[in-house]
């Protein structure tokens, strides 16, 4: 188990000093992107058999530990919030803040009609290969 | 019997972490009853729990006049080491084991469209609210813009063209209401958008930004949902404090006297 464990900490190490060094490069001096990197790196090992025949056994209770884990830790963030500041913010922040997000929930079922028209057709095509 | 709950309140306030497991289960059994009894499953117990919290870090806010919730009552504190952003992003890249990177190839392109739509629509909704609320100053306008993309992208604009303290304020508040609103609002919209697939959810991701709401939302609507939503989101703020104090600014001054 606790090898699993260590497979995630090592991922999140490595994506955050890539997103670091990419933060670096931008000029940003932050993390930029490090979690994304973490994430597929994980994928990347976890999806490999040539690597995953070479874990020890059990890896995979460590990984899924967390993965459960991560409901309860969006919970205690939720309850760790600036709720309070966010809601005397004023009618301003209130407006700005929902407006925003109403906005891309509209846009989200424009771009989501838009590209897969075109990838569908690419997997069909893929398929008849 | 004073004495007794002193000593309750010292076990929690010495090992607030441990305990914070504790109250976390607590929260999410009663989530869990409210789900399946009063709202017979119709309302995720996610959606609730977070919820929950979201109430107790108003009363802690209100109660403590700290920024960080209930966690800054003592005995709760553990809460803000179990919800801190470590452990937060620890267990979102854990939430990719298991998730597909063939999904992930595919949606590469439409990720980046979306990240670069939500950025700058995120700042747009934030300028046109803040022009009128009569703010004309382009340095005002940019700052609660950023801000309205996320609440860290709001202080780094803010900082780098030098706008006034109370400004940023408002630009911090418009994010965190964002992050709110996301956490809320997904759930009960995920339907109507068509937020049902690991495509969608990146773009979801791309479009929203804030990881805690993107995440949050999607774990209140459909776990397996996360790491699609999380991918794309990490991207967010980097993108925004790259976009906002340099070109979404000289555009917003062309655009103000």
């Amino acid at each position: 188990m606790i090898y699993g464990v260590a497979i995630l900490s090592a991922c999140m190490f490595i994506g955050t000093f890539i997103g670091n060094l990419l933060g670096l490069a931008t000029g940003l001096n932050s993390d930029v992107g490090g979690v994304g990197f973490a994430m597929l790196l994980l994928l990347i090992i976890t999806n490999s058999k040539k690597v995953t025949e070479k874990l020890p056994a059990n890896y995979e209770k460590g990984l899924n530990f967390w993965k459960e884990m991560f409901i309860p830790v969006i919970i205690a963030m939720a309850a760790s919030q600036n709720v309070f500041g966010a809601i005397s913010g004023g009618v301003l922040a209130a407006v700005a803040g929902i407006a925003s997000v109403a906005v891309a929930f509209l846009m989200l079922p424009l771009l989501n009609s838009l590209i897969p028209k075109a990838s569908k057709k690419k997997a069909e095509a893929e398929v008849e290969q | 019997m004073r004495a007794i709950t002193d000593i309750i309140v010292k076990l929690f306030v010495d090992n607030g972490f441990v305990m914070s497991f504790l109250l976390v289960g607590i929260i999410s059994l009663i989530a869990n009853f409210v789900s399946s009894k009063l709202t017979r499953g119709r309302i995720h117990a996610s959606a609730i729990a977070i919820f929950f919290g979201l109430i107790l870090a108003y009363i802690g806010g209100k109660v403590t006049g700290g920024s960080k919730g209930i966690s800054d009552v003592g005995m709760f504190a553990g809460l803000g080491i179990l919800g801190s952003s470590a452990l937060r992003d620890f267990t979102i890249v854990a939430t990719s084991f298991g998730a597909k990177l063939s999904e992930i190839k595919k949606c590469g392109l439409i990720g980046i469209a979306s990240l670069l739509v939500g950025v700058i629509t995120g700042y747009l909704s934030g300028a046109l609210v803040a022009i009128a609320f009569g703010y004309t100053d382009a340095i005002s306008v940019s700052t609660i813009a950023a801000g309205t993309v996320t609440f860290v992208v709001g202080p780094v604009t803010g900082a780098a063209l030098g706008a006034e303290s109370t400004v940023i304020a408002i630009s911090i508040a418009c994010g965190l209401i964002k992050s709110v609103a996301v956490m809320l609002l997904t759930p009960m919209v995920a339907k109507k958008i068509g937020l049902n697939s690991p495509r969608a959810a990146m773009i979801f991701g791309g479009l929203m930004g804030t990881t805690s709401g993107t995440t949050a939302g999607l774990a209140a609507t459909d776990a397996s949902l996360v790491p699609y939503g999380a991918m794309t989101s990490t991207f967010y703020t980097g993108l925004g404090c790259l976009l906002c104090p340099s070109v979404l600014y000289s555009l917003t001054r062309l655009l103000l006297p």
